[in-house]
């Protein structure tokens, strides 16, 4: 009888301990806020993340705000890294921002989701005008534009100077770039005493085989008449694999231990002399600057051409809007205001990668010899859409079938006609699901 | 003879926990080495553990860039009330589950147990949805709510351990003496506690300290971040990282958790009810 006399004060006591806690904690509660006093307030979510592009990305915010006082920006970081589970969310959760900063090849599930805003009649002619035609279409989705291209990288081979000038090897150009077979030939007479001509960075194998396969015109993606994506593997697919296998299993001329690996981990090796050449990202620049020991001699390299000549897929970076967003119209302008040409190439320079606007790629900036601006800038009308990145139920192919076919591939441990099997086959079966 | 054998034993078993810490604190290592290395030391083909040429710039270049400081505020902030108040939730609820052992407590364990299985992403989408109607969305408020609840299983299981390792015969032994049911749990059993408490409270921190999805999703503006979610700022495309300043905030980031673990790791021992009830 006295035990449950003394439980009502202890219950009561750990309530209030309870609530004692919490509402200070839930009066701090905010739903992030809304403007005021008739000012339009917008959310600009960027995933800008190396220190030049972060400041000039927050110095062009800060310059709309001040010339904008009925509309203003706020800056919010966003992460390469997650950006594709938190955009998810907050579309389904109606919280996401109004401007999002993303890459082409993530967009298809939020276009076709209904999540973003079709730009077609939001964005000004100079807009429009100004970015191609090829890169309009790596945001275009049923016919609706779901995003502004504006930034891009192409492959390139990152080259060791001293060792490709020594070897006596023909020095490749954008004009007279090498052929496949003749890149071949090269890492091989660059390899030897326990170096390597070339070092494949092959921990996502996907993206870098399909868009390096349009330059042998490699297509794998092909729609019927019905408008729906099959898989096919031909001859011209089969060029990209078939080196980069012979390299590394019958000519010993790729390092096989940097199919694991990213890009980034190749450096040593590469500065180390162990590597002469890197197939790498534009971008990448950026971080062989930094890192390269003093006196170390680099320069960038066109990737190889096949038939269909230097081209190859792209995903640039984008700009989009949300459906949700109360202003589209006030986003789209600031879009407009962020891609005018002077400002994407401030943008361009500080992630080291290439504008994808007509007035931006003229910037003398961009076309200095040093650190292989030049090169890449001759690139840029060779850049087409990925293959893949309208396909709907790629991210399923890429993951359950087509990486662990072409890993498996590339290390020798199946042969040609298995990876063919599975990615046309296993393939086919994952995207029937998607398009029913 | 017998004795050489066991001292062999002995030795191969230290030299087996050798191994593990050295296992475990190897990671932790690098990244202090990491941290103090400027790039051109961390595009080198032969790293070494001591940098030849240490430097503080990747933890200036951390701090310039992001709210390291801020963040780690937030994350404090959420990590100690969550901490705070999943053990003042949970000790009484598993000190109840622990004593009265009928249908109601097997079925409240069995639930325990079964809510461990949701993974979280078959929580998010509602849980967000949750806390938005109830305006908890891009608050620390609504981070440490969840934190709570997500903690909350594991922490009255723990607990429940705890619980009944403190005899109930001590409960008896002190009504007998003529103390009430209120002053027995404060006196008697909340000491014999302790430790399960503070082991309790510091696996909630850990977790809520660590953690980074909830917050990612739930927090919008940059003043609200936590310490997991800025780290990520480190990261480029393609998983090109800034790997020196990363470093560093990483190395950052870890150190509350190891001070706090330093401070009340005394509190966490056994051996209090060591002859306490003669069987």
């Amino acid at each position: 009888m006295r035990a449950r006399e003394q439980a009502g004060p202890v219950r009561l006591l750990m309530l209030a301990a309870v609530l004692a806690l919490l509402v200070p904690l839930l009066a701090g509660c905010s739903d992030g806020g809304s403007g005021g006093g008739g000012v339009i307030r917008i959310r600009f979510q960027s995933l800008a993340w190396q220190k030049e592009s972060v400041d000039a990305t927050k110095a062009l915010v800060k310059e709309w705000n001040a010339t904008h006082p009925g509309i203003q920006v706020q800056y919010v970081q966003g992460s390469w890294d997650t950006v594709h589970d938190q955009l998810l969310t907050a579309f389904e959760g109606g919280e996401a921002p109004d401007v999002i900063h993303d890459a082409s090849d993530d967009l298809a599930d939020f276009a076709y989701g209904g999540y973003l805003a079709d730009l077609g009649g939001l964005l000004p002619q100079r807009l429009k005008s100004d970015i191609p035609a090829q890169s309009w279409e790596t945001a275009t989705f049923d016919k609706g534009v779901y995003g502004v291209p504006f930034l891009q990288e192409p492959r390139v081979l990152i080259a060791n100077t001293k060792i490709l000038k020594s070897s006596g090897v023909r020095i490749p150009t954008p004009e007279q770039p090498w052929s496949w077979a003749e890149f071949g030939q090269v890492a091989k007479k660059l390899s030897g005493n326990g170096k390597y001509g070339v070092a494949w960075p092959l921990k996502e194998p996907v993206s870098v085989t399909l868009n390096l396969s349009l330059s042998a015109g490699g297509r794998l993606f092909v729609r019927g008449a019905d408008g729906k994506a099959r898989v096919e593997f031909t001859a011209g697919d089969a060029v990209v694999p078939d080196t980069i296998h012979d390299q590394v299993n019958t000519g010993k001329s790729a390092a096989r231990t940097t199919l694991g690996m990213g890009g980034s981990d190749t450096l040593p090796g590469f500065f180390g002399g162990k590597y002469a050449m890197v197939p790498l990202g534009f971008a990448y620049r950026q971080q062989i600057v930094q890192q390269a020991p003093p006196g170390f001699e680099w320069t960038v390299l066109p990737a190889p051409a096949g038939r269909a000549g230097l081209d190859q897929g792209v995903s640039p970076q984008t700009l989009s809007v949300a459906q949700d967003s109360p202003h589209k119209k006030e986003a789209a302008q600031f879009v407009d205001f962020l891609l005018g040409p002077p400002h994407m190439v401030r943008l361009a320079k500080g992630d080291w990668m290439l504008p994808t606007g007509i007035e931006a790629l003229k910037d003398p900036a961009l076309h200095t010899a040093q650190d292989g601006w030049a090169t890449g800038a001759a690139l840029a009308p060779y850049l087409r859409p990925a293959p893949a990145q309208s396909v709907r139920g790629y991210p399923e192919w890429k993951d359950k079938v087509a990486t662990p076919a072409l890993q498996e591939y590339y290390s020798g441990a199946i042969g040609a006609a298995e990876l063919k099997k599975r990615l046309v086959q296993d393939g086919n079966r994952v995207l029937a699901r998607y398009q029913r | 003879m017998r004795a050489h054998a066991e001292k062999l034993g002995r030795a191969g078993q230290y030299l087996a926990l050798l191994a593990y810490l050295v296992f475990l604190a190897f990671p932790f290592l690098w990244l202090i080495s990491t941290a103090f290395k400027p790039p051109r030391e961390l595009g080198s083909l032969h790293p070494t553990w001591i940098p030849r040429h240490p430097t503080l710039a990747n933890f200036r270049q951390a701090f310039d860039e992001q709210p390291l400081l801020h963040a780690g505020l937030n994350s404090l902030i959420a990590a100690l009330s969550a901490a705070l108040i999943a053990v003042v939730i949970a000790t009484p609820m598993a000190y109840v589950m622990a004593r009265n052992r009928g249908r109601l407590a097997a079925a409240a364990t069995g639930w325990v147990v079964i809510s461990q299985a949701f993974p979280f992403v078959l929580l998010i989408i509602p849980l967000f949805l949750v806390l938005k109607n109830l305006h908890a969305i891009n608050s620390v408020g609504g981070l440490v709510m969840v934190y709570v609840v997500w903690s909350l299983p594991f922490a009255l299981w723990m607990l429940n351990g705890y619980v009944r390792a403190v005899p109930p015969e001590l409960e008896e032994a002190a009504a007998v003496d003529g103390a009430g049911r209120l002053r027995t749990l404060v006196s008697v059993t909340a000491p014999l506690l302790a430790p399960g408490i503070v082991a309790t409270a510091l696996f909630a921190f850990i977790t809520a300290w660590n953690e980074f999805f909830f917050a990612l999703v739930l927090l919008k503006t940059p003043e609200k971040q936590t310490l997991p979610v800025v780290l990520t700022y480190f990261l480029g495309a393609e998983g090109v990282a800034d790997l020196g300043p990363l470093a560093a905030a990483a190395f950052l980031a870890t150190l509350p958790s190891l001070v706090i673990f330093a401070i009340i790791q005394k509190r966490i021992t056994g051996g209090m009810l060591t002859g306490a009830v003669k069987n």
